[in-house]
């Protein structure tokens, strides 16, 4: 079963053509990564899935995106369709509160008030993020007192807390240590099982390690799209192989993982 | 051999200088920086010096709880919780009035405003900053009093815009501070505009939109003109919105003129009452926003549950 359907999108920053004819299908539960070089689109793409680009002055938006049998630019309200649709950003960004109030934050705005409910739904969504553990003695506590890795981990589960079908993250552990940026890459294992995860990554180690599907895009266009274990051990197109060989060849110093992508690619 | 020493010699000489050189700026900051400090411990000396004695002799109970302030009287009375008493519901009402449209105001100006209105707005709200408070009180006389009468209402409604551009500015910069990506964050959860900036970023911008209203309310209690424009200026309590009220800075500007001894002592020591005050409110400013959670008034912002906007 699908749950994005892409066809021939088209995004424009002004003069720039940001993304150019992007043509795809994203498995339910599955896990699609996104690769290239920097500015090749990544972010912008998975933007257009939760229509945050819709903040962006000049931004034009053509072709179209379905999520399941919705048509998200058709959608009046965009809360509803940001709600199926969650996103973890590249920096932590917990808000100024305290932990159980970040968590609140969602299901408090889709009108959820029953101290109990939330308790619950708090509790949930951060065992979910695999952080419940490291948190529960300090719900009161500023998000901000917590470390780096602990506050992207908030942040997922502040995400899950309004029961989304999608989790999209951008570089969720780019600006992370490796053991956090281990434990978060756990998680999206786990997350699968329930959750259907878009994850941009500048990392080979970690596309190969955890996506289903990996999408290389290239200025803009998609140059490739398929089962990650096919794309980087027999890339169809020279250019993916030459990205993904010089990644790899640099050695990902910042990875968590493990030797065996350069199995993958051999 | 020697080309060396006479280098080593040189750049040793040239350490020296630019030694001198900075101890030199120093100095001068130093010295530049003293002048202000200096300038406030002359003022404190001047009216505490002053005022102490006078509040001495006329007992610190009868001069900041006596409610009757007959100064010609014989023998005089010189009491200012009338007066303290109008300065501070005049100020409280100013806050009450300005400081929640100074606050939209700010989050109008930098999260809602089309960039052509802001351009048009914000020179607006500086030129409001810049008008002479006389002014100001023409304004009042002309728009609010022959609505309001010379009271304790028109003074506050009065002071109430003048304090706006102080609210405005400052608020909007601690608003302008917060990192875009938590407005973000509200919006990727399904928040809607008013609900992310009013749930996320102006709890995240709390110490310094307090620390923005506090210093308006500096410059309200300080005001003077505007204010013995419009306020009616009686010496006593007042019972009502619409009564006349007489702040303590209207009270030391409309007597120090003819004033004589214990009279013009009594009202320095007014003087020293306001300083006080204005001290109180200067201290909190650290206090409030030191830390995100510290503070009593943090409560005020602290989001509650199912405040949708
Ligand atoms: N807010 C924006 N306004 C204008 N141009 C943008 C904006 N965000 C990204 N771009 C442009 O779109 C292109 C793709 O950027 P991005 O999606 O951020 O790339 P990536 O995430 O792959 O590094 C770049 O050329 C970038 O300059
Ligand atoms: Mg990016």
């Amino acid at each position: 079963m699908n749950c994005f359907v892409v066809r021939d999108l088209n995004l424009h920053y002004g003069d720039n053509h940001a993304l150019k004819d992007i043509t795809l299908d994203m498995k339910y539960r599955e896990i699609t990564a996104l690769i290239g070089p920097s500015g090749c689109g990544k972010s912008t793409f998975l933007r257009t899935l939760n229509r945050m680009n819709d903040l962006i002055e000049g931004c034009r938006i053509d072709g179209s995106i379905r999520l399941f049998d919705d048509d998200i630019y058709a959608m009046s309200d965009v809360s509803v369709l940001r709600k199926r649709v969650g996103m973890v950003f590249q920096k932590p960004n917990p808000f100024p509160m305290s932990v159980f109030d970040n968590v609140a934050f969602g299901p408090r705005t889709h009108g959820i008030r029953s101290r109990q409910e939330l308790e619950m739904i708090v509790e949930k969504s951060l065992r979910d993020a695999a952080i419940w553990d490291e948190v529960k003695d300090r719900l009161k506590k500023p998000a901000l007192s917590l470390s780096g890795g602990q506050q992207q981990r908030l942040c997922i589960a502040r995400a899950l807390a309004v029961s989304p079908e999608v989790l999209l993250l951008d570089e969720p552990t780019s600006a992370l240590d490796p053991i956090s940026t281990a434990k978060i890459e756990e998680l999206l294992d786990e997350l699968k099982a329930k959750y259907t995860v878009v994850i941009v990554t500048h990392n080979m180690q970690q596309a190969a390690l955890i996506s289903d599907r990996t999408a290389f895009f290239l200025l803009g266009n998609l140059v490739e799209y398929g089962e990650t274990k096919e794309l980087f051990s027999n890339p169809k197109d020279e250019r993916t192989r030459e990205y993904i060989s010089v990644k790899v060849g640099a050695g990902n110093s910042r990875s968590s993982s493990s030797p065996d992508v350069a199995r993958l690619v051999g | 051999m020697t080309v060396g020493t006479n280098n080593v010699g040189k750049q040793e000489a040239h350490a020296r200088r630019t030694k001198i050189q900075e101890r030199a700026m120093g100095g001068v900051f130093f010295v530049a920086a003293l002048a202000s400090v200096f300038a406030v411990a002359m003022i404190c000396v001047f009216l505490l010096g002053e005022g102490i004695p006078a509040i001495g002799e006329i007992g610190v109970r009868g001069f900041l709880l006596g409610t009757d302030w007959s100064p010609s009287n014989i023998p005089p009375s010189f009491g200012i919780f009338p007066m303290i008493v109008g300065s501070v519901l005049v100020t409280l009402g100013a806050v009450i009035l300005g400081v929640p449209i100074g606050i939209f105001s700010a989050v109008y100006l930098s999260y809602s405003c089309p960039p052509r209105l802001y351009r048009f707005l914000k020179p607006g709200v500086d030129l409001l900053a810049g008008i002479p408070s006389v002014v100001y009180g023409f304004f009042g006389m002309a728009a609010l009093t022959p609505l309001l009468g010379s009271s304790m209402l028109s003074a506050s409604v009065l002071l109430g815009i003048m304090i706006l551009p102080t609210v405005i500015t400052l608020s909007e910069n601690a608003l302008r501070a917060i990192p875009g990506d938590r407005y973000e964050g509200a919006l990727a959860l399904g928040a809607k505009h008013y609900r992310s900036v009013f749930g996320v970023v102006l709890p995240a911008a709390r110490s310094g939109v307090i620390a923005a209203i506090i210093l308006g309310l500096g410059r309200a209690i300080g005001e003077t003109m505007a204010v013995i424009m419009v306020a009616g200026n009686q010496a006593r309590m007042p019972e009502g919105l619409l009564d006349g009220v007489r702040t303590m800075t209207a009270n030391i500007v409309l007597e120090m003129g003819y004033a004589s001894g214990m009279h013009r002592r009594a009202l320095i020591a007014t003087g020293a009452v306001l300083f006080v005050f204005i001290l109180l409110i200067d201290l909190c400013v650290p206090f409030i926003t030191r830390g995100r959670n510290a503070g009593p008034l943090r409560k005020l912002f602290k989001p509650k549950a199912g405040n949708a906007l």
